[in-house]
This record gives C-alpha cells, sequence and structure tokens, in this order.
C-alpha cells in the first residue's frame, strides 16, 4: 500500500482504534484534513477552540482509559494546545497531540503561524518528535502511541511539517505492531524483595492508613485495591484524582485528604505507624507542610515512575512498578501469611477514627434560605443516583463536589488536579459523553470558569451532546475570594464577576435548554427536569450562596493536624 | 557534593535542550556540561558536572533517567573513576614573562601550541583541579582568555558505560 504522508497519519490512527480525533484545521494540517474528510472510520470532532480540543481528548481519556487524540495546525493552533496538554501531562493522561508545522525548507525563518513547537511543549510532555522525513511518520506515530500509554501515561506530541503530508509524495506504508526503544522500558513488574519487606511491615501496622492517587486508576488498579482492603479492613484515603478507585460509600473510606480533605482523614495521616501510599505523589496540597507529614509513620509508597518516589517524602519501602500488579502480588503474600493484621490495634484505631468522625467537618448550615453549594451537589447526588460521569472545572465547585459526591467507581470523577486548569470541565465532558453516548455526563462548574471554554457549547450542538451543566453560580471567582477573605483582610482584588451573561439566553442563543434557580426548594425539582431531558444540553444556573466557603481547610504552609473547620467552630 | 554523570543519549535533535530543560525547570545546578558523539554515531555521551545535596542527586539521576531519550547513566563519582578536563589558556608572552610562562607549562606539563612576539595558546590537560591550579599559577596580569572544555570523565577497571 503506497501512501502520502497525510494518508498514514489517517491510516495509522486508524490502526491504533483511534475511535475520535478532536482539532481544528488551519494552513499547516490542510493535506490531513483532505486525508481524513475521505474516509469515515476516524472520526472528526470540530471544536472552538485548540484548548478545547485537548481537553476533549483528556476527558475522553479518562473515562475510558484509552488514548486520546487531538490534531492542531501550526503556530496558534499549536499554543492555544499548550494548557490542555499541560493538564494533561500534570495529572499522566494519555494523549498523543498532531500539530501542523510550516514546511521543513522554511522552518526557522519566522514564517507565517510558524511556532517552535517541539521547544514549546518540551517541557509539559512526556515526549515529543518532529518528524522532517515522511518515511519515519508511521513509526514515529507508533512510538508516540506507544509511550503515551504505557509506564506513566503522558501526553505525546508529534510536529509535522506541511511538505511531509504533501499528497504527491506516496510511500510504502507499514505500520508497525510491536515496538520496542532501547531507551525507554517502564517497569512492568515490582520487586518481590520489596513487596515481601512491605507485606511485612503492612502486617505489623496499628495505625495503618492506605492513601491511594491517580495512578490507581491510571494503572486500572482499582480490583486489586479493593481486595487489599477487604483483606486487611484498613482505612484508607485518597487524594483528589484517586477518587472512586475504592467506593466512597464504603466505611473504610474516609473521605479525601489533603488542603479541603476531611478531618478524619488528614488526623489519621497525621496518627499513622504505617502509610502506604499507592499511585500517589505526595503533592503539596496533600502533604501541607512537609516537616509535619505523617511525623510516625513508616511509609511505603508503590508508584510506576520512580522519579516520584522520596521526590517531595523520604520513603522507607520503595517500590517501582505498576500499581496494579504490585497490588496483586501483595494481596496474594498476604493471603499465603501465616497471621493476618493485629486485630486488637485495628479496633482500638477504628474507635480512635470513629470519634475523629464524630466531628462531623463537612457540617454545613442546611436550613440557610440561600441555596448552599454543599446542598447542590448533595441534590445532584439524589437526582442521578451516583450513576454519573462528573467533570469539574476548577475552584470551590470543584472542592464541594469532591467532598460531596461519592463516587463508587473509578473514572466516573473527571477533573484538572494537577494543572488547576479553568475551563476544563466542559470540553472534557464531550469527550466524555462522545466515549459513551448512553451515559448520563454532568459539568460542574462556576460562572468563571464555564466562561473559559464556553464556546464549546457550539461543540456540543453540533454533534448532539446532551452534556448537564451544573453550574454553581456566586458571582465570585469563589476560591480566590475565600483566599482574599482568609489572608488578604477581605480585600476581594478583582474576584468579583461585575458583568457576567444570562446564562439563559446564553445557552437558548446556542440552540440549548437553559435553567436558572435560586430557592433550595426548587432545586431538586429543576434538577431532575435538566436529567429527564435526555437528548439535550441542559444549562442549569444555580444561585448559590456567595460566602460559603470550602471547609475544612489546611493553610499551605500548615500540617495535617492543624485544620480549620470553620469560623463557627475552631478545633482545640 | 559535587558529581560527575555520564549519559548515554540517543543522537537525536533536541536530547541536548531535553537535559537543559529538565535542569533549568527543575531549579537544579549545572556547573559544566559537554557532549559529542560516541563511536556508535547513533549515541552521544553527555558528562554533566552538578552540586547538590544527596535527595537533589538522586533526584537529578532519577529525571534524567526518565527521559525518553536516554538510554543508560552512570554517576562516576560513585566509584573510582578519571576526570580529564582540556583548557586553551591565551597569556600575554613579552620577553620578560617567556621563562616563567615556558617554566609553568613544563612543571603542569602543558604545551604551548601557539607563539606570536607578544603572546602564547598554551593547552593543557587534567583534573578541574589541576587546571585551576594552573589558572592561579599564572602571573597577575597575564591571561587573554580561557577556555575551558568542561570535564569529561570514564569509570576505571574494564567495564564501560556501553549498550
Amino acid at each position: 500500500m503506497e501512501l502520502s504522508g497525510a494518508e498514514i497519519i489517517v491510516q495509522a490512527l486508524i490502526d491504533e482504534g483511534v475511535e475520535y480525533v478532536f482539532g481544528y484545521p488551519g494552513g499547516a494540517v490542510l493535506h490531513t484534513y483532505d486525508a481524513l474528510f475521505k474516509q469515515d472510520k476516524v472520526k472528526h470532532i470540530l471544536v472552538r477552540h485548540e484548548q478545547a480540543a485537548t481537553h476533549g481528548a483528556d476527558g475522553y481519556a479518562r473515562a475510558t482509559g484509552r488514548c486520546g487524540v487531538a490534531l492542531v495546525t501550526s503556530g496558534p493552533g499549536a499554543t492555544n494546545a499548550i494548557t490542555g496538554i499541560a493538564t494533561a501531562y500534570m495529572d499522566s493522561i494519555p494523549m498523543v497531540i498532531l500539530s501542523g508545522q510550516v514546511p521543513t525548507p522554511v522552518i526557522g525563518s519566522d514564517a507565517f503561524q510558524e511556532v517552535d513547537t517541539v521547544g514549546i511543549s518540551r517541557p509539559c510532555v512526556k515526549h515529543n518528535f518532529l518528524v522532517r522525513d515522511v518515511h519515519d511518520l508511521a513509526l514515529t506515530i507508533r512510538k508516540a502511541f506507544y509511550i503515551a500509554t504505557s509506564g506513566r501515561p503522558g501526553p505525546v506530541l508529534v510536529d509535522i511539517p506541511k511538505d511531509v503530508t504533501d499528497p504527491n509524495i506516496k510511500i510504502p506504508y507499514h505500520y508497525p505492531k510491536e515496538i520496542k526503544l532501547r531507551s525507554y522500558n517502564p517497569a512492568t513488574k515490582g520487586h518481590p524483595g520489596q513487596i515481601r519487606k512491605a507485606v511485612d511491615v503492612l502486617l505489623q501496622a496499628k495505625r495503618p492508613v492506605i492513601y491511594t492517587g491517580g495512578g490507581v486508576i491510571l494503572g486500572e488498579a482499582s480490583k486489586s485495591l479493593r481486595e487489599l482492603i477487604d483483606l486487611l479492613g484498613y482505612p484508607i484515603t485518597s487524594t483528589l484524582m484517586g477518587l472512586g478507585a475504592f467506593p466512597m460509600t464504603d466505611p473504610r473510606f474516609l473521605g479525601m485528604l489533603g488542603m479541603h480533605g476531611t478531618y478524619e482523614a488528614n488526623m489519621a495521616m497525621h496518627e499513622t505507624d504505617v502509610l502506604v501510599a499507592v499511585g500517589a505523589r505526595f503533592d503539596d496540597r496533600v502533604t501541607g507542610k512537609i516537616e509535619h507529614f505523617c511525623p510516625h509513620a513508616t511509609i511505603i509508597h508503590i508508584d510506576v515512575d520512580p522519579s516520584s518516589i522520596s521526590k517531595n517524602v523520604r520513603v522507607d519501602v520503595p517500590i517501582v512498578g505498576p500499581v496494579g500488579s504490585v497490588l496483586a502480588d501483595m494481596v496474594r503474600l498476604i493471603r499465603e501469611a501465616k497471621a493476618g493484621p493485629d486485630p486488637a490495634a485495628l479496633q482500638d484505631w477504628w474507635r480512635q477514627i470513629e470519634v475523629w468522625r464524630g466531628v462531623k467537618c463537612l457540617a454545613y448550615d442546611r436550613n440557610s434560605p440561600l441555596i448552599k453549594p454543599q446542598f447542590a451537589v448533595e441534590t445532584l447526588y439524589q437526582v442521578t443516583g451516583g450513576d454519573l460521569y462528573l467533570t469539574s472545572d476548577v475552584g470551590q465547585h470543584q472542592m464541594f463536589a469532591a467532598q460531596f459526591y461519592p463516587f463508587d467507581e473509578p473514572r466516573r470523577w473527571i477533573n484538572s488536579g494537577g494543572l488547576g486548569t479553568m475551563g476544563f470541565g466542559l470540553p472534557a465532558a464531550m469527550g466524555v459523553q462522545l466515549a459513551f453516548p448512553e451515559a448520563t455526563v454532568a459539568c460542574i462548574s462556576g460562572e468563571a470558569s464555564i466562561l473559559m471554554c464556553i464556546q464549546e457549547l457550539a461543540t456540543c450542538k453540533q454533534y448532539d451532546l446532551p452534556v448537564k451543566i451544573i453550574l454553581l453560580n456566586n458571582g465570585y471567582m469563589g476560591m480566590v475570594r475565600q483566599w482574599q477573605e482568609f489572608f488578604y483582610e477581605s480585600r476581594y482584588a478583582h474576584s468579583y464577576v461585575d458583568a457576567l451573561p444570562d446564562f439563559v439566553k446564553l445557552t437558548e442563543s446556542f440552540g440549548h435548554v437553559g435553567m436558572r434557580v435560586d430557592q433550595p426548594g426548587d432545586l431538586e425539582g429543576a434538577m431532575r427536569e435538566a436529567f429527564a431531558m435526555k437528548d439535550r444540553l441542559v444549562f442549569l444556573d444555580i444561585v448559590v450562596d456567595p460566602a460559603e466557603n470550602v471547609y475544612p481547610m489546611i493553610e499551605a504552609g500548615k500540617g495535617h493536624h492543624e485544620m480549620h473547620l470553620s469560623p463557627e467552630r475552631e478545633l482545640a | 557534593m559535587r558529581h560527575i554523570i555520564s549519559v548515554l543519549l540517543e543522537n537525536e535533535a533536541g536530547a541536548l535542550s531535553r537535559v537543559a530543560g529538565l535542569f533549568s525547570a527543575r531549579g537544579y545546578n549545572i556547573e559544566s556540561l559537554t557532549v559529542a558523539p560516541t563511536d556508535d554515531p547513533t549515541l552521544s555521551r553527555m558528562t554533566l558536572v552538578t552540586v547538590g545535596s544527596e535527595e537533589i542527586i538522586e533526584q537529578i539521576k532519577k529525571q534524567l533517567n526518565k527521559l525518553v531519550d536516554t538510554v543508560k547513566l552512570l554517576d562516576l563519582t560513585e566509584g573510582r573513576h578519571l576526570e580529564r578536563e582540556l583548557m586553551l589558556i591565551k597569556v600575554r608572552a613579552q620577553r620578560e614573562d617567556r621563562e616563567e610562562l615556558k617554566r609553568l607549562t613544563e612543571i603542569f606539563r602543558a604545551k604551548i601550541i601557539d607563539v606570536t612576539a607578544t603572546s602564547y595558546v598554551i593547552e593543557l590537560t587534567g583534573t578541574s583541579q589541576k587546571i585551576d591550579a594552573f589558572i592561579q599559577a599564572v602571573p597577575e596580569g597575564l591571561i587573554i582568555e580561557v577556555v575551558r572544555s568542561g570535564p569529561i570523565g570514564i569509570a576505571r577497571g574494564e567495564k564501560g558505560l556501553t549498550l
């Protein structure tokens, strides 16, 4: 089979089993778009801004576990995509980005729509390539998919100059099935000696905590994790990125940990004697002040990326390997062990945890005449019965969702954790809805975040994506306002959004349904109505208490034991 | 502590900038960096001198290893090794200074490789310390310019950093 560069790109995507490409055409990718036009196996989703192409591919990848694909043109197409690439990079999401580039003879001449895409993207990709010769194209794309999806996943960018896609130059096409790189060999198995050591430590624990992160979801290790907890009966907490890997409605789940984590999770971290970190990277929002982090604990860390280990926190028993296989090995060893965990110690430990739980750190004013954002999320859970893919933007609504919507399955909670990208939620929801056309998909957002990618309402219309937008509208950039209230004597510098659109009319102008609610009593009915419209996008503008803050909170630079519960309820 | 790290890299465009970018993005120190292809033209060997605490050096090595272009890595400082740096130094060599400069060149086993009526270019190979010492020893005011290659290194004994 003889193909042009543009045809090779499309055929390679077909051979990779790619369903959707999220993209936006432009000069440097016109040949590729022409090749896309002539086939119907790979479907192209036309976004309205390249940031949404990468977020869309990202949402698709997070929901399915498969590689997301974006296609953008050179120059501004590539720079617009960067935010989405960095978002995927921080959360280790598998993605391949194909970017057009000016023709090779003019690279470096400041040609029209030229930018050094490989240079600009370098710090926020797992790897990138510039393809200078059409003969290298198929192999490079194969490498890109392999690197993006193996080991610790991440985005890989392939920059392709226009002349490399020339329709008049045809070459024989061969797409390698297997690929091996001498310089890239991700761990496939944990070290047996280290695993044995970890199990010994774990079985001797008196006050154990399992702390899981996004790696459990990325590594499809949910099942093994559940087996481990069932075997041991240990308490488990999760980062923002790991929510749903273990059922959040299970009594052994302590809630999220960290800056806005629960009192019981953070106190358990502070008092634990054996901490097992699984696919988590000791992010500063999780650890608080490093000097105060888990002061009494022997720390076991399982991660596929060796550079995650002992990066922020010194680890006692490191295990480099895929979390799924390592957890499965641990489960096997625990089953074979002569003695299980110490039941008396565990009982004491749970008794202590229940005392902390009794503080009810997530309590809020249920009698408020205003809609409390927490109440809105609880209502969302009630109405959807937990059967929901929920994407999120960034800010207070994101934290409220993480605290008040218990996910029982992985890949249901989709948010930008590492980079904290406002504007992520709506385009990510498009990716999720495309992956699962029959599923209920909602995007929780704020009136500030949603405006950052609001143009995607047009994409949703074009492809009939019935996403439900749950907007917690408090008129402020809530999280910014909260920090200004706490740390800047309530000087709300530019966090008040003075000129908001009428979201109902705005949504209607895009051809969707808009609804507005401002009374607590109307909320459930409105949500039921919205979710009953199965084939329509509904934008539910919920006017919430503008002064509500996210609690509990550990201020940046404080330890887990130094939480604030709320202004009215301080801990001794 | 000072570490000399040898890295075998894929000899591909951009590999050097990945290393340089890694150091600047993560705020690591680079004292010197040299790179050139090896006997296998598909591989480059880079020698990197850096300073940092044991934790930082550990992270530097892990992060370097994580680069997709990195084939192999060795911290030479962990074992017995040889280290060499090349310097070309141009000095003012008026009649009254010539003898002194020639003596110095002899003591350090350096070579004078360019001579004019008023200047010498001297070539010197050795450890970085030896080169420092030579620069120190040149009488004040005579140095016109100094070019140093940055150290390269190799482990002693039979074992090599190869594929």
